[in-house]
């Protein structure tokens, strides 16, 4: 697969089988994400994206193999010291009932509190620069109920971000977002990535926005199995979505940016085999 | 940019924090239970100046003065202070756990178990009040274990927990009820009499008993503050923030079931304290984590008030504290499902 330069990277995992209670969601998956990339999982329903994110993130233990983190098993770091290296979103977060959005930020503080250590000046420059990166200093003491769906994606990222750690994972943070929002989000993402030194995971669903922000990309088959990763211009093709999703389609480069482009074949043109509709779709 | 008090040492290796608003209204909740208190020590059959009552605390009073307050009306007051606290304080870990404003101990069949313990104990064992005491706390205990491992499939989800423990709740109020038609008539009777949870003939043993637990439970439960707010976000955001989320929960639950089986031991089932007091807490310092403290000292004050108006508003009728917070937890029930109805109705 895909080299992962010439030192070992900060995160990565070795043969996982994923598991929950009798389901295997993966076995036997290796993945590297490559310092200071942008690194984007897609994968259709149930191809084990998020199941992979959360082992990464030591939310989930994996049945076995392993995950490194800074050249040490993740299993073997104590909790706090693991969430001041790496952030997680994830996909579900329950804002306690009539929380400011600045009391929401500054739990992003706590793997760096102590009991006698509550509120450092850290503490209180780490929120301040997250809440304005994200654009929500001015929302500081609305409630987190009141907001609308972007806004309140903003904060939760921010809330992350308080936390001022290298990595950051974000389980589908455009979910549930329109598509300015969407874009929205990402270029804050790409921004942190390219300004900040942040290496990003992110879980995505849509294939043309992954193929934008990605400098590394990961598709993911069902049954756990990566079925490419690397420069998402390199391993964007047609068969890969009809093998990967069983979706024919053209792949054509991007008007914005160049980067490859997944265009479902219309419902007219659409061919029995997956094998003609690849061949079809290559040829045009 | 914090409200609230930020208290920092020079270097900055040390800093606190604190809430402002929580800490006012904890300062006045204090402040007005120390006005119970004192209401309730000067008052009543033989009334008592204020100064008599404080030279009797401080070991100088007269003998007399000395018998009211040290044998009738101090260590019932503090069972009721003590209790009061300790209801709250399990309540407000529960509903926050539970992530569900029903998730109280007297609702999710920790008090009815706690009961039938007391009811096998009077019923079956004839034992004394301390091994009635020891019966209930064991019915709780027990019954918190039955209720967590029925709700526990992959960890334990709030709502489950709820729903079950209403279930259990249920049957063993059934339980309860045949115990006392099996049981003879004096029985019977003490039974009857330790359901309606009371702070009659409360003597020191029990507030020392409440009491100690309490100084062992709350610090615990404080010092586990702050991880159990930000479970209150989702267990995979408190675990992505360091949180241990297993341990967490384990030490909570425990506390939060103990110190409800202590207070239910002490005094007999007195509800809707821990079900009331931690959200009217949470009302008034209108914070978005537990509020462990301002929970106890509104328990306390609700039920050394409630306690102080059934003596002194009905004396002769020896209304059971139960039948006042009853009504108190009612009127809040009534109008927290009023007040939830209206605003999903917008």
């Amino acid at each position: 697969m895909n080299g992962t330069g010439d030192r070992t990277p900060r995160l990565r995992a070795e043969h996982l089988t994923l598991a929950y209670d009798q389901r295997t969601v993966a076995t036997d998956l290796s993945v590297a994400i490559p310092d200071r990339s942008f690194t984007v999982i897609v994968g259709p329903n149930a191809s084990g994206k998020s199941t992979l994110l959360k082992a990464l993130a030591r939310i989930i233990k994996p049945r076995t193999g392993t995950v490194h983190l800074d050249g040490r098993l993740i299993s073997a770091y104590r909790s706090r010291e693991v969430a001041r290296r790496l952030g997680l979103l994830p996909q579900t977060s329950i804002a306690p009932n009539g929380i400011s959005v600045r009391d929401l930020v500054v739990r992003g503080r706590y793997p760096h509190q102590r009991m006698l250590r509550q509120w450092s000046v850290e503490d209180e420059d780490a929120v301040l620069d997250a809440m304005r990166l994200t654009g929500v200093l001015d929302l500081a003491e609305r409630p987190v109920d009141d907001l609308s769906g972007g806004q309140r994606q903003r904060v939760w990222l921010a809330m992350v971000l308080a936390q001022q750690t290298p990595l950051l994972l974000l389980d589908e943070p455009t979910t549930f977002l329109d598509i300015a929002h969407q874009v929205e989000v990402l270029d804050l993402c790409a921004d942190l990535h390219e300004h900040k030194g942040h290496t990003i995971v992110a879980v995505l669903h849509d294939l043309n926005q992954a193929c934008r922000y990605a400098t590394h990309l990961v598709v993911m088959r069902p049954g756990g199995e990566i079925a490419a990763e690397g420069d998402p211009a390199e391993i964007m093709t047609a068969g890969l979505v009809a093998d990967v999703f069983g979706l024919p389609s053209r792949v054509i480069e991007d008007p914005e940016t160049g980067t490859p482009m997944v265009v479902p074949v219309a419902r007219g043109r659409r061919t029995p085999t997956p094998a003609a509709a690849t061949a079809d779709s290559q040829a045009g | 940019m914090l409200d609230g008090l930020v208290l920092r040492t020079h270097g900055g290796r040390l800093s606190l924090r604190l809430d402002g608003r929580a800490l006012a209204v904890s300062v006045v909740l204090l402040v007005a239970l120390a006005v119970v208190m004192g209401i309730t020590l000067t008052s009543g059959d033989f009334p008592l100046p204020l100064g008599d009552v404080l030279r009797s605390l401080v070991g100088e009073g007269s003998p007399g003065a000395d018998f009211i307050i040290y044998t009738l009306r101090l260590p019932r007051l503090l069972t009721a202070v003590f209790v009061g606290a300790a209801l709250a304080a399990s309540g407000a870990i529960l509903q926050t756990l539970t992530r569900n404003p029903l998730g109280s101990p007297d609702i999710i069949g920790f008090t009815n178990g706690s009961a039938t313990g007391a009811l096998l104990v009077i019923i079956v064992l004839q034992g004394s009040m301390t091994q009635i005491a020891l019966g209930a706390l064991a019915g709780g205990l027990v019954t918190a274990v039955a209720v967590y491992l029925l709700a526990y499939t992959r960890g334990v989800q709030g709502f489950r927990l709820v729903v079950v423990g209403i279930g259990v709740s249920a049957m063993l109020l059934a339980a309860n009820s045949y115990l006392i038609t099996r049981a003879r008539l004096q029985e019977a009777l003490a039974a009857q009499s330790w359901l309606i949870g009371s702070l009659h003939d409360r003597g020191p043993n029990q507030a020392a008993a409440v009491g100690i637990g309490l100084a062992i439970l709350l610090p615990l439960g404080l010092r586990f503050a702050r991880r159990l707010s930000l479970l209150e976000m989702g267990d995979d955001a408190a675990k992505a923030l360091g949180v241990n989320v297993e341990r967490t929960r384990f030490v909570l639950l425990l506390v939060s079931v103990t110190l409800a089986a202590i207070a239910t031991a002490a005094t007999g089932p007195i509800w809707f304290i821990a079900l009331a007091a931690p959200q009217l807490a949470r009302r008034l310092t209108r914070s978005s984590g537990p509020g462990l403290l301002p929970a106890a000292f509104l328990g306390a004050v609700l039920l050394a008030a409630s306690d102080l108006a059934v003596q002194r508003i009905l004396p002769s009728a020896h209304l059971p504290v139960g039948t006042a917070t009853g009504i108190i937890g009612g009127l809040y029930l009534v109008w927290l499902l009023a007040t939830e109805a209206r605003r999903s109705r917008l």
